[in-house]
């Protein structure tokens, strides 16, 4: 397993991991998420190809209500 | 409660277009999205206030409570035009981030710019919301910026290519209404670009004495949100905006202060 950071909290995912299947393992509607890989605003194309590593900090955020 | 009965010739006949970025708004009431009880009255409430505008918060997705879902749950995108904010940042870099990834949710370029100085007044930092302006209107955004009654500063934000420049009637969630009248008069005298005054409306009158000075719209949020009946406040608004929008139009008679009778002061009997 690797070690991998979502929303601020360590999170133990299988090798081959990629954001998509992090999207549907957490229940995730990938169309409905946006991805901060690493810092970086991740592509909605991009997340089936994109493998996690070890290490790696993701915030996956969407739109709440606000003012 | 219709929503029919407002709208039709009155208020729109007689009314310019409200244009910001280049489109054209049916209506010059932007809501929030924020603290209603529920989101099935948030719903009716936003439909009752016939807000076109609405805005939206950038938020970590909760990863443990997965049934907590997003607002896009309840708003059809394709009705409301969702405006993303930057609120609850306190720096540029921060406001720059948030206002990225609301685009990234790929609904527009807009963004609604807030840059917080101070917990207690929740008033803008206004030096980091124009570092923060300028850098998003390189990156090709559309940006409404909220900011004080500062006239200045107003002007700055207009110079630096906001879209709209947003001033407050009085602080976010107080609902002390508007007070500042003169320099929001003022901001829009001295500006070309769209003012829609930000914060502070409490009740329909303050939204009607608000756009008597002129402004192009009002956002509001918590005078819905925290009204005891969300949905009769949204049309109360409406109607208020319509109101005082028309009656800014049709400028009002002078104030004197002496009385001067309304009836003829002849062909009074002996």
């Amino acid at each position: 397993m690797m070690t991998v950071t979502v929303n601020g909290e360590s999170r133990d995912v299988p090798p081959g991991t990629t954001v998509s299947t992090l999207l549907t393992s957490l229940g995730l509607h990938p169309r409905l998420i946006v991805v901060e890989y690493n810092r970086e605003i991740l592509d909605r194309t991009s997340f089936d190809a994109t493998e996690v590593r070890e290490g790696d900090n993701l915030e996956l955020v969407h739109f709440v209500g606000g003012g | 409660m219709s929503s029919q009965m407002l709208e039709g010739a009155s208020a729109t006949s007689l009314d310019s277009p409200f244009v910001v970025a280049g489109r054209t708004l049916r209506s010059r009431l932007i809501v929030g999205t924020g603290k209603y009880r529920s989101n099935d009255e948030m719903v009716r409430a936003i439909d009752a206030a016939g807000a076109e505008i609405v805005t939206v918060a950038v938020r970590r997705v909760d990863l443990d409570r997965t049934k907590e879902e997003g607002i896009l749950h309840h708003l059809d995108p394709e009705r409301y035009f969702l405006l993303p904010n930057t609120a609850g940042c306190y720096t540029a870099e921060d406001a720059i981030r948030y206002a990225r990834l609301g685009r990234a949710a790929g609904m527009s370029d807009w963004v609604k710019l807030e840059v917080i100085g101070d917990q207690r007044t929740l008033l803008p930092d206004v030096a980091a919301t124009l570092e923060a302006a300028n850098v998003l209107v390189a990156e090709g955004f559309q940006v409404l910026a909220y900011t004080n009654e500062d006239v200045i500063t107003a002007l700055r934000l207009e110079d630096a290519g906001c879209a709209a420049v947003m001033p407050l009637a009085s602080p976010i969630g107080s609902g002390l209404g508007l007070v500042s009248p003169y320099f929001i008069r003022e901001i829009k005298s001295r500006l070309s670009c769209p003012v829609i005054v930000d914060a502070g409306v409490g009740t329909a009158s303050d939204a009607a004495v608000t756009m008597e000075q002129g402004v192009d719209g009002i956002l509001m949020n918590t005078a819905l949100a925290e009204a005891k009946d969300p949905v009769r406040m949204a049309l109360a608004m409406r109607l208020a905006v319509q109101a005082g929008r028309l009656a800014f139009l049709a400028g009002r008679m002078p104030r004197r202060e002496v009385a001067v009778p309304s009836s003829p002061v002849t062909g009074m009997l002996d």
